[in-house]
């Protein structure tokens, strides 16, 4: 028998169909999510070859990224986004696959669903055409992010063929401070291992500070799993991951559920389980966090300042550097709290769910958005969305000066009507910041909703800490 | 997929990191529902200025590069988004090989799927075949998968490269994953025999 194991090792091995000699293996995959993006090549290559769809009943399909977030009843006005979601429709409908549409209440972005509806559960595969699909990864899950090619293939086969990557433990530990959260536990941690940190591995958070996370928080932090480099992100499933899932739609009931349960508790990483690489984080040292570049590694605090290329010694470092401060419109030195922002963009499958929405209506409650700012929310879902207008958030956030939208990803990265304009300043709470990812010539800032919410306030950045 | 043997071409050198897939492709080319055609959308916003001309300074609007068909980039190539339309803007624009020092995992896959080789080497060699790609006439290098060798313009000494081999195999006989699995459906049968038996709840996800 095997020694102590990971919780991803205990995924893996138990999703193995068959290793090939150089250690290419067949994996099973229990969930596949859909999107209107990243799919319609593969339904096309389906047909083409006249395969059918394996296991629709462990496939869900939602259109998400071309969603308009104003009024849905009209239709897409887009002609190009209103075919690709149209094709989606189609495509559920010939190859029998359970479909979200933009009407039903259930709709929202793909990452924010799973979980949502307890089609996301602890020890199984996810595959999504769709990187943030490390998200569920939250649930103890190993999910991951997969091109359009492999989801034909997961469609047809339900298997992938992959390479056993290699492990990482981040252990964030002691306590964190006040006013600093989730959002800034992810950036600090790429802040520290760099975006292509965690290439070839899937990282296991673990630690003090993460056990002590909600799932939503969790979520937020596997979701930027990627944004490390990492394949794939996890956190061992306890009693909090059941509470969530419990009576979700489509997690299992009665026997079965407390068949899943104990399952699910043998999941977590043995006492002397070895990981291929650990890092630990003191989050004591972390601070309310915002991006001054165009790469999610690009962090500082928001007591510092914009860091001067000048004392990068790398040569295509410092040239990138160069390059993202030019992009940005930002001078060395110059204090994170004096950057003035235009816009708020509080949404995503990284900052998208209730309790985002609720810490931003805990900052901006009788408090208005600055006259210069447009402050945009778009929940998750639209259960999401259901649940804050019973808990009054819509109203504090329309007192304030918001607008409250249609959910969907939006501003994430701009395929809908939502876009920055060149030169536009946003303090966004999505998860990149790459060069006209909010529209050409956007100037994204990632922030935690907090921070958003009081830079909404300030119309800059600010402490937020201030305002606790 | 096409067969990858043997490629002789002008390669093209790229001296950034970090380069995302929305600078690869930026996400309104993502509507398509097709595969081909994303070749002019290729690095859009270094190719292009604001008023839609080409922008002379970027590498593949100058001879010889804009007839690249191999790019030599810094390192974590291909970070960001899982969008396959990254290699499919690369192959239709003609690049059926990229050299970094080091790609990120999804597009690093996304490659083989489409019939392009991404090589990966240590920085120096990246380097000095990026200072190649730059300074030669005429920078022909001939990428032989078989015998996993780059030739150079320069004539120095070929640089040996390293690849997967079930991933070199499926490139050179330019074969179809999912023809391949699906010679396994046996085996794929046998397992979701046990998971229905050993883990019954996934497969009722009532919705
Ligand atoms: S919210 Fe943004 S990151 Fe998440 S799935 Fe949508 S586009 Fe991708």
């Amino acid at each position: 028998m095997s020694g102590p194991r990971t919780l991803f090792e205990k995924i893996w091995d138990s999703h193995v169909i068959e290793e090939q000699e150089d250690g290419t293996c067949l994996l099973y995959i229990d969930r596949h999510l859909v999107h209107e993006v990243t799919s319609p090549q593969a339904f096309e290559g389906l047909r083409q070859s006249g395969r059918r769809v394996r296991r629709p009943d462990a496939t869900l399909a939602v259109p998400d990224h071309n969603l308009p977030t104003t009024d849905r009843s009209k239709g897409i006005a887009d002609e190009t986004s209103r075919i690709q979601v149209e094709t989606l429709q189609k495509n559920c409908a010939e190859f029998g696959i359970p479909l979200f549409d933009a009407l039903d209440i259930r709709q929202g972005i793909v990452h924010v669903i799973g979980p949502e509806q307890g089609f996301t559960l602890p020890g199984t595969t996810i595959v999504c055409g769709d990187s943030h699909t490390s998200t569920h990864g939250a649930f103890g899950a190993l999910a991951f992010g997969i091109g359009t090619s492999e989801v034909e293939h997961v469609l047809a086969t339900q298997t992938l063929l992959q390479k056993r990557p290699k492990t990482m433990r981040i252990r964030v530990e002691g306590e964190l401070p006040l006013g600093v959260t989730a959002k800034d536990v992810i950036l600090a941690i790429i802040g520290k291992i760099g975006t292509a940190g965690g290439t070839g591995h899937v990282i296991e958070y673990a630690g003090e500070v993460v056990r002590g996370l909600s799932m939503e928080g969790r979520m937020t932090v596997c979701n930027m799993s990627i944004e490390a480099g990492a394949r794939a992100g996890l956190v061992a499933p306890d009693d909090k991951t059941y509470a969530y899932l419990a009576g979700r739609p489509m997690a299992p009931k009665g026997a079965l559920w407390e068949q899943a349960v104990a399952y699910w508790r043998t999941l977590p990483s043995d006492e002397g389980a070895r990981y291929d690489r650990e890092v630990v984080l003191d989050a004591s040292e972390i601070e309310p966090l915002v991006t001054w570049g165009t790469s999610p590694q690009d962090v500082a605090p928001i007591s510092g300042r914009v860091p001067d290329p000048a004392a990068e010694t790398d040569p295509q470092r410092r040239a990138a550097m160069e390059r993202a401060l030019a992009y940005m419109g930002l001078e060395p030195g110059t204090p994170i709290a004096e950057i003035r922002i235009d816009t708020v963009f509080i949404g995503s499958c990284t900052n998208g769910r209730i309790e985002d929405l609720r810490a931003v209506a805990k900052i901006v409650e009788g408090r208005r958005v600055a006259p210069h700012v447009r402050a945009l929310v778009v929940p998750g879902s639209g259960l999401v969305k259901h649940q804050a207008e019973e808990e009054g958030i819509d109203r504090i956030l329309l007192d304030a000066g918001f607008e409250w939208r249609e959910p969907g990803c939006s501003m994430c990265l701009a395929m809908n009507p939502d876009k920055l304009s060149p030169g536009e300043r946003c303090a966004s709470t999505s998860n990149r910041n790459f060069e006209g990812r909010q529209g050409k010539g956007g100037r994204t800032h990632l922030v935690s909703p907090a921070m958003a919410a009081a830079a909404a306030i300030e119309g800059r950045f600010t402490d937020v800490r201030e305002f606790l | 997929m096409q067969p990858f043997r043997r490629l002789e071409g002008i390669a093209a050198p790229l001296p950034m990191v970090n380069v995302d897939t929305d600078k690869i492709i930026p996400a309104h080319w993502l509507k398509t529902i097709k595969r081909t055609g994303l070749g002019v959308g290729l690095f859009e916003t270094l190719r292009y200025r604001e008023d839609g001309s080409e922008n002379p300074d970027f590498v593949l609007n100058r001879e010889p590069w804009r007839r690249a068909r191999i790019l030599i980039a810094g390192e974590n190539f291909g970070c960001g988004s899982s969008r396959e339309h990254a290699p499919w803007a690369l192959l239709d624009f003609g690049i059926r090989c990229v050299i970094a020092p080091s790609f990120a995992d999804i597009f690093f896959n996304n490659c083989f799927k489409n019939g392009i080789l991404p090589i990966v080497l240590p920085r120096e060699t990246v380097d000095a075949l990026m200072a190649e790609a730059e300074t030669s006439p005429e920078p022909v290098f001939t990428i032989d998968l078989e015998r996993q060798l780059i030739l150079r313009p320069s004539g120095n000494a070929p640089v040996r490269f390293e690849v997967d081999p079930f991933k070199r195999h499926c490139l050179l006989e330019g074969l179809d994953d999912i023809g391949l699995t699906l010679k396994k459906a046996h085996e794929i049968e046998a397992y979701e025999e046990a998971l229905r038996r050993e883990k019954p709840w996934l497969f009722r996800p009532a919705a």
